[in-house]
């Protein structure tokens, strides 16, 4: 579990987080989702006492890091990827980190195995690929076996067989009952992975969500039509107050009622259907949308004003 | 990953604390190539400067004058090569921070045991320690093939001569206080480029500067410098410095400023 209650901190005259605070919980994947600059960073740093909060509080499992008796067997943190000096090999960096928390060698040798490493356990990191530093820097998070986990974008510079392992261990991580709180700023990969997230903008929550309701609500919830009679099922559809669009592949796009009302309303024309397939907005378009008005650095706009704190929501 | 938790989970009983640091700290010093290579780098320099200016002497002892050859120092002429050890145990004692902190390690050493001061003791001890046991091996080495270079007629000392043995284990000591005086510059300013740009300014141009100044201030004031500490220790002569102990002394006070500065703002700074 990890609570946090009115989370600020300021780099400087730059606000990185404002009045943060959200809940985590154990047994499922939370993802921490924000546009690159909104302080996800900043927030992980500041649950794990790295970096301390100008105002606020954040605990985990009821308590502030620092008075944490034994840090690594409560909470394991991916925090960034290349953490590891360069000319020390995996098992060493393990080891030394081993030996602060009393966790013995034959744990160090268990979880390089799990995150397959074994074979370079005994290279030096420097020559470490990203997405071998990442492996090791998850099997750093194992160590303690710990209850809280968090992991700070752990799927970059993987590859496409990484990332699904990354997710799958994630999740079984969670089944296992685990308080798992992962950040991306990957939404798509974030709708696959977690069951509840925490969106922030500028340092701000803006929302924290079970996944399946954010893409549930979100306006771009439609259903693809093809029919060879699609001129007829358009009027039908249009006078049951759906709301189409024509797409440019021929497609029919609706809004408004489900594939279940759409296919009865197709039988009782009848009209014959190609396809009815319900499209979730993706996690991207639905939080673009919640996102439109804090994101901190718009591209393309030439000398248009980054927008106000005040004007995010 | 069968193994379950939940929030029933054991921990061991206590509080992780000095012992599993000293031990991290143990790790991470020999795990790297470079603190080997560096610590292998002062006592082969080491012990061969001070053979090569012992050799270098015996070997014009015939040509030397009477005064030369009166106001020659075995002992500290032996023990030349400790100094030249200061640039790489001080280089050795910036990097174990700098190290961390350009690396990123700092972060996960910190996340792993969040009492920071704690971890910097461990570190300080554990390099500490290391320094000094190969700054003692260097200057005791460096003695005694310095003196066994020193064949008659060349005037040599033994460990029994009159200062003899104060000089070579003071200079080991004051090898191992130069070490944790780099490591609490480093601990404050974390760039490896900059703590030694101000270590080496501290030992190498800061007497420079001082010496510039006129005369009756420059003499108060030069018997601070490290530089000038390390002379006396090693030192036979009787001088304007301080003498060898209360120069260690005064170093020791340099080095624990230094921590415990470093320390201070470690625990306040975010990493």
């Amino acid at each position: 579990m990890i609570e946090a209650k009115g989370l600020t901190k300021h780099y400087g005259s730059k606000l990185a987080v404002n009045q943060l605070s959200f809940s985590v919980r154990p047994g499922v994947v939370t993802g921490f989702l924000g546009p690159n600059g909104a302080g996800k960073s900043t927030t992980m740093r500041m649950i794990v006492g790295l970096d301390a909060p100008d105002a606020g509080d954040v605990t985990v499992n009821g308590r502030h890091y620092h008075d944490l008796p034994w840090p690594l067997h409560e909470v394991g943190a991916l925090l960034e990827a290349k953490a590891i000096h360069p000319g020390r090999s995996a098992r060493a960096h393990l080891q030394m980190l081993a030996e602060s928390n009393h966790i013995g060698l034959k744990r160090v040798d268990e979880v390089l195995e799990v995150v397959g490493l074994s074979a370079v356990a005994r290279q030096r990191a420097g020559k470490f690929s990203l997405g071998m530093s990442q492996r090791l820097g998850i099997a750093a998070t194992l160590l303690g076996n710990p209850e809280v986990m968090l992991f700070d974008e752990p799927v970059n510079g993987l590859d496409p067989d990484g990332i699904r392992w990354v997710r799958n261990l994630l999740r079984g991580l969670a089944r296992e009952g685990r308080t798992i709180f992962v950040s991306s700023h990957l939404m798509s990969e974030m709708a696959l992975t977690a069951d509840e997230v925490v969106i922030i903008g500028r340092g701000c929550l803006i929302a924290q969500i079970p996944i399946d309701q954010l893409l549930a609500q979100s306006s771009q919830r439609y259903v693809r039509v093809r029919s060879p009679e699609l001129a007829a099922l358009k009027t039908a559809l249009e006078l049951a107050g759906a709301t189409t669009v024509l797409e440019e592949d021929g497609s029919l796009s609706v809004r408004g009622p489900d594939e279940i009302a759409i296919g009865e309303l197709a039988a009782s024309i009848p009209v014959v259907l190609h396809e009815l397939a319900p499209q979730s907005a993706s996690l991207e378009e639905a939080f673009m949308e919640l996102t439109e008005d804090s994101i901190e650095y718009h591209g393309g706009s030439g000398t248009a004003p980054v927008q106000s704190p005040e004007g995010a929501k | 990953m069968s193994r379950t938790v939940g929030p029933t989970k054991a921990l061991p009983p206590g509080r992780y604390g000095i012992s599993g640091l000293l031990a991290s700290e143990w790790t991470k010093l020999r795990s790297l190539r470079s603190t080997m290579w560096t610590l292998g780098l002062t006592v082969v320099l080491g012990i061969g400067i001070s053979a090569l200016a012992t050799a270098e002497t015996r070997a014009h002892w015939s040509s030397m004058s009477l005064g030369s050859r009166l106001s020659f120092d075995p002992t500290s002429t032996s023990l030349i090569g400790v100094f030249f050890g200061q640039l790489t145990i001080g280089v050795l004692g910036v990097l174990v921070m700098t190290g961390e902190y350009g690396s990123g390690t700092i972060r996960a050493t910190l996340a792993a045991a969040p009492r920071r001061a704690l971890v910097l003791a461990a570190k300080a001890a554990v390099f500490g320690f290391v320094a000094l046991v190969i700054a003692e091996t260097v200057s005791f080495l460096s003695y005694f093939l310095g003196q066994a270079l020193l064949t008659a007629p060349a005037a040599h000392t033994t460990l029994s001569s009159p200062g003899a043995l104060r000089a070579v284990a003071g200079s080991g000591i004051y090898l191992g206080l130069i070490g944790l005086v780099a490591l609490g510059l480093a601990t404050i300013i974390r760039h490896t480029a900059g703590s030694i740009s101000a270590f080496l300014g501290i030992l190498l141009v800061l007497p420079i500067l001082v010496h510039a100044l006129p005369n009756s201030l420059a003499n108060q004031i030069e018997k601070f410098m490290p530089d000038q500490i390390g002379a006396s220790v090693v030192s036979l002569h009787q001088s304007d410095a301080f003498g060898a102990w209360t120069g260690l002394l005064l170093m020791c006070g340099y080095a624990v400023v230094l921590l415990v500065a470093g320390g201070v703002l470690l625990v306040r700074r975010d990493a």
